[in-house]
């Protein structure tokens, strides 16, 4: 469906990466935000909240992140689209309620404008540490989706394909911006309603007396009814059946974990998206992601003028990984270089999809400032010798 | 149809079509007293004219946390702590739904009682029942922010020297406009009670005091679940309209019930619209009440 023009400022726009967050969700047909304060990040609800009466939205500022991320999961069972927004102490908290949402299978975006840690770390300098907990930080095993924009426009942009995602597999989408992106301010152009396009909450046509709504019917996202429409539906954070009842048993554990991983892993193809640049007879690949992802292009550049063949990958769906086109790379390369404004997390899953046959090179950040591309093009020109 | 000389079938209990029967036999103890107010509650909504497809349910965690699974209407099984908030996104989701958050005192004024008190703040929607049994019973009965000094409990093997909530207080002094304490043995009362609350609009809160004879009967030597409901019967007092800050509730001391605070205010959502109506005028566009789904 066509995006509701009544959340959509076309034109063309001078805004910072966290405004336009807010637009691209405020365009997605997001409704309903609840969210705490919080370094670097706040800007994102602040937009929220002047523009959201206008059109049928609620913002509610809750009592904390605990309760922001509790609310987003039950307002999305009413089939409004909700998300909240927050940074490294507020996302810490956020863990147990992005399980539940991943558990019960619940649409909705969570936006961490990601500041230098660990603890309270630098709540107004950038960093990329939360990577891997976007990935492992609530506990269990489940699968989410987690995209990194690199740019006010595709903080807009982005923030659309974030909710349609949510949408399409019923997961929480984690949007994973940095404090770079968020506070930089460069051109933003928002389409028209018409040229936006969206994935509808899309209800079940069964009648209530037939609905079952963890039953997956061959599609293992299963169909949605939202609360009040009669279903009479239960769901719960423990494991679960096909009727969204308790069952404390190995087999159904693994019925309903299985599927949590599966409606991912079956569809990464789908899922996964990265922009390559000269890749083909490459001798050393970049991979970088937000931010660093800009920086890392002056450090190809450098290396380039002294005559090393460098390819980039830039990661925009970091979650799930791309492992298959870092296998294949590994492959055909001398090495990969993986600058990341942390000490060592994605270059992780780099290592591994490469199994050995091409080493990864972490180039480290502690935090509070992007690299200097002049590190990034040693590392690369001492990967390639 | 039953003749009268059979027993009548589960399924036509009276209130079998307000549970899902399918999940019966429940994971309550003998002698709980959750099942008695979940039958106070199911009667009550029976006898309002609510429409059950627009009722949810809320839990937590805990004993009481099972409720929701056990109600037939739209149901939430949600974290621990978190069912208010959970509520609170059902509620500003779709605003015509009328929801009901059904608890424990461990769940509620322990790990969720900073949402507590910002609700009642708030004086958001929400119908909160919050079973008291002094203890937290699922993992064993552990001390809870409710059990009275001196009390045992299995952290505290020597007795309680902590102080307890004094729960209606602080839902009235937070701004909660509905607000009763019952026990399992006040049937009708507590039925009447939950009633009035449904009709309420705001926080209501509505504290009903439960034996638990597994572990905070057990561990306090205070007999079977039916010595408990005699000790409500001899010293709980009924005292409608009691100053909250009276009504702390003593180690085996009484337990004053009543309905106390039942006031009119503008809830959340009236104080947002009446708001937003009168700053931004004809620019306002409020979410419809069947709520922010957009479609086509």
């Amino acid at each position: 469906m066509k995006a509701d023009p009544a959340g959509v400022l076309t034109g063309a726009h001078y805004l910072d990466g966290d405004f336009a967050c807010g637009e691209g969700a405020m365009a997605a047909g997001c409704r309903f935000v609840a969210g705490y304060p919080i370094t670097p990040s706040t800007e994102v609800v602040e937009r929220i909240s002047r523009r959201f009466p206008m059109m049928g939205g609620t913002f509610i500022q809750m009592e904390d992140e605990l309760a922001s991320m509790a609310a987003v999961a039950g307002g999305s069972w009413t089939g409004t689209k909700t998300m909240t927004v927050t940074s490294g102490p507020g996302f810490s908290l956020m863990m147990e309620n992005i399980g539940l949402a991943a558990m019960m299978e619940t649409p909705c975006v969570v936006v961490n404008v990601q500041r230098g840690g660990p603890s309270t770390g630098l709540p107004t300098m950038v960093g990329q540490g939360d990577m891997m907990q976007a990935r492992w930080g609530s506990h269990g095993d489940y699968e989410l989706i987690a995209l990194c924009p690199q740019s006010p426009q595709e903080a807009f942009d982005l923030c659309i394909d974030a909710f349609n995602l949510a949408e399409t597999y019923r997961v929480p989408v984690l949007f994973m911006m940095d404090e770079c992106v968020g506070h930089m301010t460069e051109k933003v152009v928002i389409p028209t309603a018409d040229e936006i396009e969206l994935v509808p909450r899309t209800l079940t046509e069964k009648p209530p007396g037939e609905f079952l709504p963890y039953a997956t019917n061959g599609n293992p996202v299963p169909e949605f009814a939202r609360a009040g429409d009669g279903y009479r539906f239960h769901t719960t954070g423990l494991t679960h059946d096909e009727r969204g009842y308790p069952v404390m048993s190995v087999e159904c554990q693994e019925q309903n974990v299985r599927r949590l991983m599966d409606k991912i892993l079956l569809n990464v193809d789908d899922i996964i998206r990265y922009e390559e640049e000269d890749i083909e007879g490459a001798e050393v690949v970049v991979m970088a992601y937000g931010i660093t992802a800009r920086v890392a292009r002056m450090g190809i550049d450098m290396a380039r003028a002294e005559g090393v063949k460098v390819g980039f990958l830039r990661l925009i769906v970091v979650w799930p990984f791309p492992e298959q086109r870092i296998r294949e790379l590994a492959g055909a390369i001398k090495a990969f270089v993986v600058p990341e404004i942390n000490y060592g997390q994605m270059v992780l899953e780099v290592e591994r999809c490469a199994a050995g046959k091409a080493p990864a090179i972490l180039v480290p950040h502690g935090g509070g400032s992007v690299h200097d591309p002049a590190d990034i093009c040693k590392a690369i020109v001492e990967a390639a010798r | 149809m039953s003749t009268p000389s059979e027993p009548p079938r589960p399924e036509e209990h009276p209130i079998a079509p307000f549970l899902r029967m399918d999940r019966m036999p429940h994971i309550w103890c003998p002698t709980c007293g959750i099942g008695t107010v979940v039958k106070c509650f199911a009667t009550a909504l029976e006898e309002s004219d609510l429409d059950l497809d627009k009722v949810a349910i809320c839990s937590g965690i805990g004993c009481t946390g099972r409720v929701a699974g056990y109600m037939n209407m739209d149901a939430f099984h949600t974290t621990h702590g978190r069912a208010i908030p959970f509520a609170t996104g059902l509620k500003l989701g779709r605003p015509e739904l009328e929801v009901v958050v059904f608890s424990g005192d461990g769940d509620l004024s322990g790990i969720g009682g900073n949402h507590f008190i910002h609700a009642a703040r708030r004086n958001m929607d929400l119908l909160v029942i919050l079973v008291n049994n002094f203890i937290y019973g699922m993992t064993g009965g552990q001390n809870a922010p409710t059990t009275p000094t001196t009390a045992r409990s299995s952290t505290m093997p020597f007795g309680n020297f902590e102080r307890p909530f004094n729960l209606p207080h602080l839902a009235a002094s937070c701004g909660a406009t509905f607000v009763a304490r019952w026990t399992c043995l006040h049937i009708r009362r507590l039925t009447k009670c939950i009633r009035m609350a449904l009709r309420h609009r705001g926080f209501r809160f509505i504290e009903v005091i439960a034996p638990c004879s597994t572990l905070y009967s057990r561990l306090n030597k205070l007999g079977s679940g039916l010595d408990l409901m005699r000790f409500y019967h001899d010293n709980a007092e009924i005292r409608h309209g009691a100053d909250t800050r009276d009504i702390d509730i003593g180690f085996q001391d009484t337990i004053v019930c009543g309905n106390f605070v039942d006031e009119e205010q503008p809830t959340y959502l009236d104080m947002m619209h009446a708001h937003y109506e009168k700053v931004l005028g004809g620019y306002y566009q409020p979410m419809p009440p069947e709520g922010g789904w957009i479609h086509e």
